[in-house]
Formats: C-alpha cells, sequence, structure tokens
C-alpha cells in the first residue's frame, strides 16, 4: 500500500525521526489559517498531497513567505489537475494540501531503503546527490549511488550507518545525528514491514537533519499484522479494485475494451499480452483465483462489467484441479445472472473440457468458443471491434 | 533421473490435515507419490489419509525418514513452518503457501544461510514440483504433465500449466516441473532451478517462463550465457502490464523503470535464449526448434 506524504511523516515522527513543523493538512482554503499557525512563523511550503513523484516542478510545491501568498498558494493547489512526468500525461486532482513551516537548506542528500530481491535483505540506498531523481541518477551517475545491505533481524547497526555517513562525506559532526536518524528509519522500515521508505530530500539546515519529503509503500501481505495500516484508505486502488479485493478477486482496470477474466496471475498477465499481441486492448487485468466457481465467476462478470468501456469479454480458464464441466456451469450461471449483453468468447482448457465445451454449445446463451488462447484473443478482438461499431463507439 | 523429486523422496505435508493439505495430499498420493505423513502439531498419533500424523517436523523425520517436506501452512506461520523443516534436516522444503510477508522470507533466508540443510527451498507462492511418471509435490493438475526430456522452471502457476500442457499435446514430455513462485524474494531462483537441469542427464531443453519485476530473468540468462550447453526456450508475461501497479503477485511490479518486459526480453535474447513472444506459441517453439536441431545447440 503507497502512503500520502503526510500519512508516511505521522508514522515517522514518533520514532524520532526530525521533521519540519507541520501545520496538518488542509482540504479547503478555510483552514489555512490554523495550519499557518500550528506550522509557526513562516515562510511556509504548501505541498499537494498525491502519490506522484515530481510535484514541485509540475508546480504542487509552493513556497510562501506571508500568509497572503500561502492562501495564493493553497488556493491555486487545492482541486488542480496535478500534471507529473509520474503521471504519464494524466493529471491527479490535488484533494489535501500539507502545509510545513520551511527550512534552510545547507545541503540535501538522497537516502532510502527497499527490500534488495537478490540478496533478500533490506537494503539502504543513499546518495550525497540529493534532491534528484533517483531513476535519473541511477542513469547520468550511476557511481554516486551508494548501496548498504542489512540484517532483517538487527536492523541497522551502529558501524553500518556510520560508514554510510563517511561516505557520504557527512562532516563528523553531524556523523552522530545522521546514525541516529539512518538507524530510526531502518526500525521504522522493519517494524511497519516496508517495501520502499523514500527521503528525498534528507536536508541539512541550521537546526540539524531533516526529512523534508517522505515516500512509504508497505507490504500488502504483512497488513494482517498491522491493524493500524489496514485501517487506512488505499490511494491508489480505485473504488472498483476496492470492490474486488472485498470478494478476493485481484482486478487492476486499464484502458482498453476487452474485459479479461482468468484463473492465476500470469496466465492472467498472458492472456492480456496476447490480446494485445492479437491487435486488441484488455481493459483489466482480473485474477479469479483458484477456484472458478459460479459465485466467484458471477462476481467477476459484475466488476468486469462496470466498467463501460468493455466491448466484449474473454474468459480464460485453465481447469487444473477444479474441472471444466462444473467451470462451464458456473459460467452459463453467472452470464444469467447478470444478464450478460455483450460479446463472450470463452477459452476451457484441464480435466473435461470435453463435456464443459459440450455444455456451452448446447447452451441457448450466445457464447463463442476457442480452441486456443490464441483463437481466443483474436475471437475477443474481432468482437470488440463489431459491438464497438455497432455502438458507433469505436475505439 | 530428474531433478529434486523422484520416486525415491520421502515426503511429509506440513498443514497435513488442514482442508488444503488434505485435499492436495491426496491428489498427490492418488499420482502415486511417496508421502510417508505429515505434521499437524497437537494431532500427533493419529493417521490421515492412511499416514500417520506427527506433533513436530524433528519427529517425522526421526520417526518416518522424511526428506522432503511440503507446506501448507497458512501465511501468518509459514515462515516458522520453513524454518522448523530446515531445522529439523528436511532437505528440500516445498512452500506453497501464498502471502507470506516479504520481511519473513528475508528472515527465512537469514535463517537458512547459517545451516547445512535443506540444500533447496522451493517457493512460497508457487505450484510447488513434479517429476512426471515418479512423484507430485504440490497443487498442479498431474494429468497434463507426462516424463520426458524437457525441464520446465516458472514464477507462475497456471502459466505453467497451459506450457505444459503445449508441451505434451506436441509430444514433449518433461523431466521435473518446477514452479519456484511469484514472490520477490523466492527460495530458489531461476539460475538455482537451470543448474540442475544443466547436470541432468535426462533434461535436454528448458523451458523457463518468468514475468516483469526483479532481475531474475536477467540473471538467469547470464548464467545461462556462462554455463548452460542446452537450449532454453524463454516466455515473459506482463508486455502489456502498467508500470508501479503489483500483477498479482507480489514480485511481479515493474519499479522505478526496472524488471521491464523489454528488458528482460533484451538480456535473453543477447544471452542465446530462444525468447517465445507468443504465450500460445510456446510448444510449436519448442517442437520445431527440437526437429530442426536434435538434442543439444
Amino acid at each position: 500500500m503507497k502512503f500520502l506524504e503526510y500519512e508516511a511523516k505521522e508514522l515517522l515522527r514518533p520514532h524520532g525521526v526530525p521533521l519540519p513543523p507541520s501545520g496538518g493538512v488542509i482540504k479547503t482554503a478555510a483552514g489555512l489559517p490554523a495550519a499557518l499557525r500550528r506550522a509557526g512563523k513562516g515562510p511556509w511550503v504548501i505541498k499537494a498531497q498525491v502519490l506522484a513523484g515530481g510535484r514541485g516542478k509540475a508546480g504542487g510545491i509552493k513556497l510562501a513567505k506571508t500568509a497572503a501568498q500561502a492562501k495564493a498558494a493553497a488556493k491555486s493547489i487545492i482541486g488542480m489537475n496535478l500534471v507529473t512526468h509520474q503521471t504519464k500525461g494524466q493529471g491527479i486532482k490535488v484533494r489535501e494540501v500539507l502545509v510545513e513551516g520551511a527550512a534552510k537548506i545547507e545541503r540535501e542528500i538522497y537516502f532510502s531503503i527497499l527490500i534488495d530481491r537478490r540478496g533478500a535483505c533490506p537494503v539502504v540506498v543513499a546518495s550525497a546527490e540529493g534532491g534528484m531523481e533517483i531513476e535519473k541518477l541511477a542513469e547520468e551517475k550511476p557511481q554516486a549511488i551508494l548501496r548498504l545491505p542489512f540484517d532483517p533481524v538487527a536492523g541497522l547497526r551502529d558501524y553500518e550507518a556510520r560508514r554510510l555517513a563517511f561516505d557520504l562525506k557527512i562532516p563528523a559532526q553531524r556523523v552522530g545525528e545522521f546514525v541516529k536518524l539512518a538507524k530510526a528509519l531502518a526500525t521504522v522500515f522493519i517494524q511497519y514491514d516496508c517495501s520502499l521508505l523514500e527521503i528525498n530530500p534528507l536536508a541539512f539546515t541550521p537546526k540539524g537533519l531533516l526529512a523534508l519529503d517522505a515516500k512509504l509503500i508497505t507490504d500488502d501481505n504483512a497488513l494482517f499484522r498491522h491493524q493500524e495500516l489496514a485501517k487506512k484508505t488505499d490511494h491508489e486502488t480505485s473504488s472498483l479494485e476496492r470492490e474486488a479485493r472485498k470478494a478476493d478477486i485481484s482486478y487492476i482496470g486499464l484502458d482498453g475494451n476487452i474485459g479479461c477474466m482468468v484463473n492465476g496471475a500470469g496466465l492472467a498477465m498472458g492472456t492480456m499480452d496476447t490480446i494485445v499481441l492479437a491487435g486488441g486492448r484488455p481493459a483489466n487485468f482480473l485474477d479469479v483465483g483458484g477456484s472458478a466457481d459460479e459465485e466467484r465467476v458471477t462476481r467477476a462478470f459484475q466488476i468486469i462489467l462496470k466498467d463501460s468501456k468493455v466491448k466484449a469479454i474473454l474468459v480464460n480458464i485453465f481447469g487444473g484441479i477444479v474441472k471444466c464441466d462444473m467451470i462451464a456451469a458456473g459460467i452459463l450461471a453467472a452470464v444469467k445472472k447478470v444478464k450478460l449483453k455483450v460479446p463472450l468468447v470463452v477459452r476451457l482448457q484441464g480435466t473435461n473440457v470435453e463435456q464443459g465445451r459440450r455444455l456451452l454449445a448446447s447452451s441457448s446463451l450466445s457464447v463463442v468458443q476457442a480452441e486456443d488462447l490464441w483463437d481466443a484473443a483474436q475471437k475477443a478482438v474481432q468482437a470488440a471491434q463489431n459491438n464497438g461499431h455497432r455502438n458507433g463507439a469505436a475505439s | 533421473m530428474s531433478i529434486l523429486l523422484s520416486k525415491e523422496s520421502r515426503i511429509i505435508v506440513q498443514g497435513f490435515t488442514g482442508s488444503a493439505g488434505s485435499f492436495h495430499a491426496k491428489q498427490c498420493l492418488d499420482y502415486g507419490s511417496p508421502i510417508v505423513g505429515g505434521v499437524t502439531p497437537g494431532r500427533g498419533g493419529q493417521t490421515h489419509l492412511e499416514r500417520p500424523v506427527f506433533d513436530t517436523v524433528h519427529e517425522a523425520v526421526e520417526k518416518a525418514g522424511a526428506d522432503t517436506s511440503l507446506i501448507f501452512v497458512p501465511a501468518p506461520f509459514a515462515a516458522d513452518a520453513i524454518m522448523e523443516a530446515a531445522d529439523a534436516g528436511i532437505d528440500l522444503i516445498i512452500c506453497i503457501t501464498e502471502g507470506m510477508p516479504v520481511k519473513d522470507m528475508a528472515v527465512v533466508k537469514r535463517f537458512l544461510s547459517v545451516k547445512s540443510r535443506p540444500r533447496r527451498l522451493i517457493g512460497p507462492n508457487c505450484p510447488g514440483v513434479i517429476t512426471p511418471g515418479q512423484a507430485k509435490a504440490g497443487i498442479m493438475p498431474a494429468y497434463i504433465h507426462t516424463p520426458g526430456p524437457i525441464g520446465v522452471v516458472s514464477r507462475s502457476g497456471t502459466l505453467t500449466y497451459e506450457a505444459v500442457h503445449q508441451l505434451t499435446r506436441n509430444a514433449l514430455g518433461q523431466s521435473t516441473v518446477v514452479g519456484i513462485g511469484g514472490d520477490p524474494i523466492p527460495g530458489s531462483s531461476f539460475t538455482d532451478i537451470l543448474e540442475l537441469f544443466e547436470s541432468d542427464p535426462q533434461t535436454e531443453a528448458v523451458v523457463m517462463i518468468g514475468e516483469i519485476g526483479g532481475s531474475a530473468e536477467e540473471e538467469a540468462a547470464a548464467f545461462f550465457k556462462r554455463k548452460m550447453s542446452k537450449p532454453v526456450f524463454g516466455f515473459i508475461a506482463g508486455r502489456s502490464a502498467p508500470e508501479g501497479r503489483r500483477m498479482g503477485h507480489a514480485g511481479a511490479i515493474v519499479e522505478g523503470g526496472a524488471g521491464t518486459h523489454a528488458s528482460k526480453i533484451k538480456a535473453m535474447r543477447e544471452a542465446g535464449i530462444v525468447v517465445v513472444e507468443n504465450l500460445s506459441e510456446i510448444g510449436d517453439v519448442v517442437s520445431r526448434s527440437r526437429q530442426a536441431a536434435p538434442a543439444s545447440r
């Protein structure tokens, strides 16, 4: 789960991570005077709270020297459609801004902790070149990036953080402060099962080190032991995706017009890829799970159909342990229940496949059957095109 | 020959009496797999599926001579189950469990690094291992498999079934099929399994099924180039996946431009792996290639 900057900072504060004085989050300019009071004397920074990076350049972060400037900044940012290099041309509507006291920055460093898949442990990734996007830095100056793997049980040790401090050319009199901060971040990373904790920039100010920004992603698989995180709203997923999750269906909305229902995540991706190869565009990723029974298939159809772009549906089920005739019966019942209007292409494979196909063929419902995945993808692309034209809404 | 699993294996099931454990243990037994018992703490002394139940893995090793463990324990307890099996001296641990926190696997790997056993951990979040005609330790549908010369290693479950089904339809049997799982930190990597296939006399060629996220496929490509004489056919799922979104599997996510479909395909091609672009053509491509140049590359 991805957290907004202010949520990440709320999590970091009790662990002794030094942060700028906070005025809190406001949704309208009316709340600004109180927020400025809470943040203390100016200047202040007004920051859009969205998940995308690159907010500053896109006009989502503004410095205000006076209360009037702060008001103008808040008014311009709240409600704006923020387009950054990470939003891929589309904008994200800003619903709230964080108000903070501005810091006098002497120097910035990049600091993050993530999971090193290969080393099977957490790793600190840091650079003396702060403020820059790490992807850009990795491309242009890979030698400027330091990596320090550490023990997931013991956490970051003093000597490890100290070595990192000297490698980052942190002046000797500030090394102690850095070690304390780095260890606090490592503790949060481990304690909350993070997959990414990024502080960019970590700033040197006359008053000490400050985490000016914070990006936090936690491991969804570990939510069972973090009730306080599980209660938070997942800002990234759409309401449809959340609805699917409740039904134990893994769904991600995309921008094509062919709805997909597949069992298994890998096969679901493979099915999407095959649709693209056949010249079509998938409307979603959907893994219906191992037990593709009538109830789940019905829920999956309902979810797919809530996306009005869908012009055809491709069902690709590899019946392993679950038999194909059972799956076919489930599909037919679900089609009746949801009163399916868009063309449906079904590719079944696995145990009792012949019985399954006979069931689908003998039904009065119009189900297009496919021999294999390639055949299915081509038929679905064709069906979506025909249906799009018929509705005068070809895409 | 085969790798990892054979009819000589002595398998126990952890989480034996639970619903998933029971169901799949029965399927494995029906296939003729050498399951010698199971472990469910507190149910020791009972009999389940005509096999003895033990309280601990240590007891199962001592009394039933278990050397392989198949784990169906729920995610919050899976790390502990793996460590128990390792401590008891189990040789091969296969963890089917889906949804294990990444941190738990980091801790498990740390734990295993100081143990002499197991020699191998497969999974978690995987369909398991099958050596067709000999033994199945996993949840894959057995009937699609047939014994033969092709090794299969994959990060995905149903995608593996799709590939195996295509191979079997093309009269290409499998030596062993290994699902290494879709998590960010797997017990075994592609490279680990490719190394085993390379030295297995039965295996003549390998099908490797990867997906977006991480760099395991790139590392496997580098290994192939340096160390392998047998041909490898590769497929990568997720060409159409958007960046930054987890595609079902915790490990299948493109982050910060790394782990993309394009980078994996490029690394594999450059190393000399035959890349199959269309999922529905895996069986055909392997078949055609073997007719053109039988045995090795």
